[in-house]
């Protein structure tokens, strides 16, 4: 898994840091127990489910993973930001569908539909954090809300512009092709065909893990979701951050959108419902601490991996689907305790 | 960066408020205040509980404005409506509570707000090294500035609030009663701090509610009760028993005298002038109304 690559600072040069192990140093890292997680759960799958050992299952494990795992980029960097999002999963069913609908019903090229779907998702992010940063009311709130609303919204406004639950097929419309290409084009690799959605994912998680731990911007994320009081006091545009957060998160929710649109053509407008507690469950299971402050973008690239392998794991094992979810709770307690463990004793060894 | 501060022999004060009032809607939470904070020098601000302490360093440090009377800062009248705003004229404050970012590593903290930048990224290491030298020269001497600044003791946070305070050139430093939460050693330790940073040429207002702290590195005292000023004093001016009326025992003033006396310099004098105040009031250990 390539994403598990990370960025090391250079060690700061005291002596008495030598004596702290690089055990120890890894262990104070926030995506430990993801990947420790993700590595059990691999070898499960491997030994029960033959099948799971095809290059191909990893392939579509791995597509599976990409399609929550780039809403979670973003939920990530907002939950370390401080902040939740519990309308992402039908945001993105949104930003497919005003694509779709756009160019059908005024027969644009489809390019304009895709441009403006991104002005709406956008526009959705920052509504989320005005609310959130000019209220002061929880996020976990706001969100709930405009839940709702999307999700009125997406059946209704479908129904009322093409009078069927779902969209029309899009694919004869000028620009789809290439828009196609972008989206959800498959290529092969040694025989084995990779779905672009995962370079997009890792290139997203390598874009966004550099600003986070790199860039004075990825700074101010840490110290909104750690203490906006602090922040503030030190000049740091607490509510520009968080409303920048929400909109990075309507951003990652327009681009799974569109890949659904140009990967099936027609868009179901009911979608997407309970997919932001996935997102949600991705970076908690990567280490993103829910009252902020801490996480790791990496980390929740991982807990979307863990998710996919547990989601294409018990089709390939051949067990009852039906357990799937309870598995998935299991997996969320079992990594928050983890969690708790793994920082309680990093703490411990400083 | 670091400033280095003439001293204002004949200039205006670096903080200046005349008959300097707030109120909060019909509350009056502070009035007639006269006060002056010139480089070099440490005003302590003392009252109890209610007292308008808080309301009197929001007003310099631009959280708040004054409703009546005059505001100047080295003799420019100043009506600031940001903390920003105060931080480019110099005046930089270390809240009790909202100094840190505690899951931050302590060099990400001190640049915070502040970060060096080398392009699109930032320079960490620069700012690395930085943090450890700043903190060395303050003399804290961290084992890691990578770990969070919530693993670091009371004191030794306010201390690298203090520290950062002063490396993005504050001339004065506003502490609002940094050692309220802390024990008498790491009380002693930031008191350290307060006089290095008066070494180093910045006018210090600390408020504190606590007499033993503030007479040992105290060059002028602000007395206030109720919102209205009870005194102000040099320290020549003050009789000890005055301001010594409010302390509650000698234990931990003698307790204290040995902290700063440990660390020598600038401190050791103020630990010889808090023996002598124990002595001379009679309130030692085991003296009778010791408490
Ligand atoms: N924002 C505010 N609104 C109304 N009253 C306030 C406000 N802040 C302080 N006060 C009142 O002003 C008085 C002085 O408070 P404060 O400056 O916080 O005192 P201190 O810091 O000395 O304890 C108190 O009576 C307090 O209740
Ligand atoms: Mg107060």
């Amino acid at each position: 898994m390539s994403q598990t690559v990370e960025v090391k600072p250079p060690p700061a040069r005291d002596e008495r840091i030598a004596r702290r192990s690089p055990v120890a140093r890894l262990l104070t890292r926030p995506e430990v127990g993801a990947l420790l997680g993700a590595i059990v759960i691999y070898i499960v799958f491997f030994v029960v489910a033959p099948p799971f050992r095809e290059p191909s299952s990893l392939s579509s494990v791995l597509y599976v993973s990409s399609t929550y795992g780039i809403p979670a980029v973003a939920v990530a960097l907002l939950m370390i930001g401080g902040e939740f999002d519990l309308s992402a999963g039908v945001a993105v069913t949104s930003s497919a569908l005003v694509a779709s609908m756009f160019s059908y019903q005024f027969t644009a090229n489809m390019w304009v539909g895709v441009v403006v779907s991104l002005v709406v998702a956008l526009a959705i992010g920052f509504i989320n954090g005005y609310l959130v940063v000019k209220t002061g009311i929880p996020s976990f709130l706001v969100t709930l809300g405009t839940f709702f609303m999307l999700r009125g919204l997406n059946l209704a406004l479908t129904k009322q512009i093409t009078g069927n639950v779902g969209t029309n097929d899009v694919s004869n419309i000028q620009g789809f092709a290439s828009a196609q290409k972008v989206f959800a084009s498959t290529f092969n690799i040694g025989g084995v065909s990779i779905r672009i959605t995962l370079l997009w994912w890792i290139l997203f998680v390598i874009i966004a893990t550099w600003v986070l731990l790199r860039t004075h911007f990825g700074n101010w994320i840490f110290a909104v979701g750690g203490s906006a009081p602090s922040s503030r006091a030190v000049g740091v545009p607490v509510n520009k951050v968080k409303i920048g957060l929400f909109m990075a998160v309507g951003f990652m929710a327009w681009f799974t959108g569109m890949h659904i649109l140009f990967a099936f053509n027609t868009v179901q407008s009911g979608i997407g419902i309970g997919n932001e507690f996935i997102y949600i469950v991705a970076a908690v299971v990567g280490g993103c601490l829910l009252t902020g402050g801490y996480g790791s973008v990496i980390g929740a690239a991982i807990g979307a991996f863990i998710f996919g392998m547990a989601n294409q794991g018990i089709v390939y094992a051949g067990w009852n689907p039906d357990w799937f979810y309870f598995f998935l709770g299991a997996l969320l307690l079992g990594a928050i305790l983890l969690n708790n463990l793994v920082r309680k004793r990093a703490e411990a060894m400083r | 960066m670091t400033v280095s501060v003439e001293e204002p022999t004949t200039a205006a004060p670096l903080v200046r408020l005349t008959d300097a009032g707030k109120n909060y809607g019909n509350i009056l939470a502070l009035q007639g205040v006269t006060l002056e904070v010139s480089g070099g020098e440490v005003t302590c601000v003392l009252g109890d509980n209610g007292a308008g302490k808080s309301t009197l360093i929001k007003i310099i440090a631009g959280l708040h404005q004054h409703s009546e009377g005059t505001y100047e800062v080295e003799g420019q009248p100043v009506r600031f409506t940001s903390p920003r705003e105060a931080l480019n004229h110099g005046i930089a404050t270390v809240y009790q509570d909202l100094a840190v970012v505690p899951l931050m590593p302590v060099w990400r903290n001190f640049f915070l707000g502040n970060e060096v930048r080398k392009g699109p990224r930032m320079d960490i290491a620069f700012m690395r090294g930085t943090t450890k030298k700043e903190l060395l020269d303050m003399g804290i001497d961290l084992r890691d500035v990578d770990q969070p600044i919530g693993t670091l003791s009371g004191g030794e946070r306010q201390c690298v609030a203090i520290s950062r305070a002063v490396y993005f050139g504050a001339k004065v430093l506003i502490l609002d009663e940094p050692t309220a939460a802390l024990g008498v050693k790491q009380s002693g330790v930031v008191l350290k701090y307060i006089l290095q940073a008066r070494e180093r040429g910045l006018g210090v207002v600390f408020i504190t509610h606590n007499p033993h702290h503030a007479y040992p590195v105290g060059d002028r005292f602000l007395l206030l009760k109720r919102g209205r000023v009870l005194g102000y004093y040099r320290k020549n001016e003050v009789t000890r028993d005055e301001l010594t009326g409010l302390m509650a025992g000698g234990t931990e003033l003698e307790e204290l005298s040995h902290e700063l006396e440990a660390t020598g310099g600038a401190a050791a004098a103020a630990a010889h002038v808090l023996e002598e105040e124990v002595h001379e009031l009679g309130i030692g250990h085991g003296a009778p109304g010791a408490q």
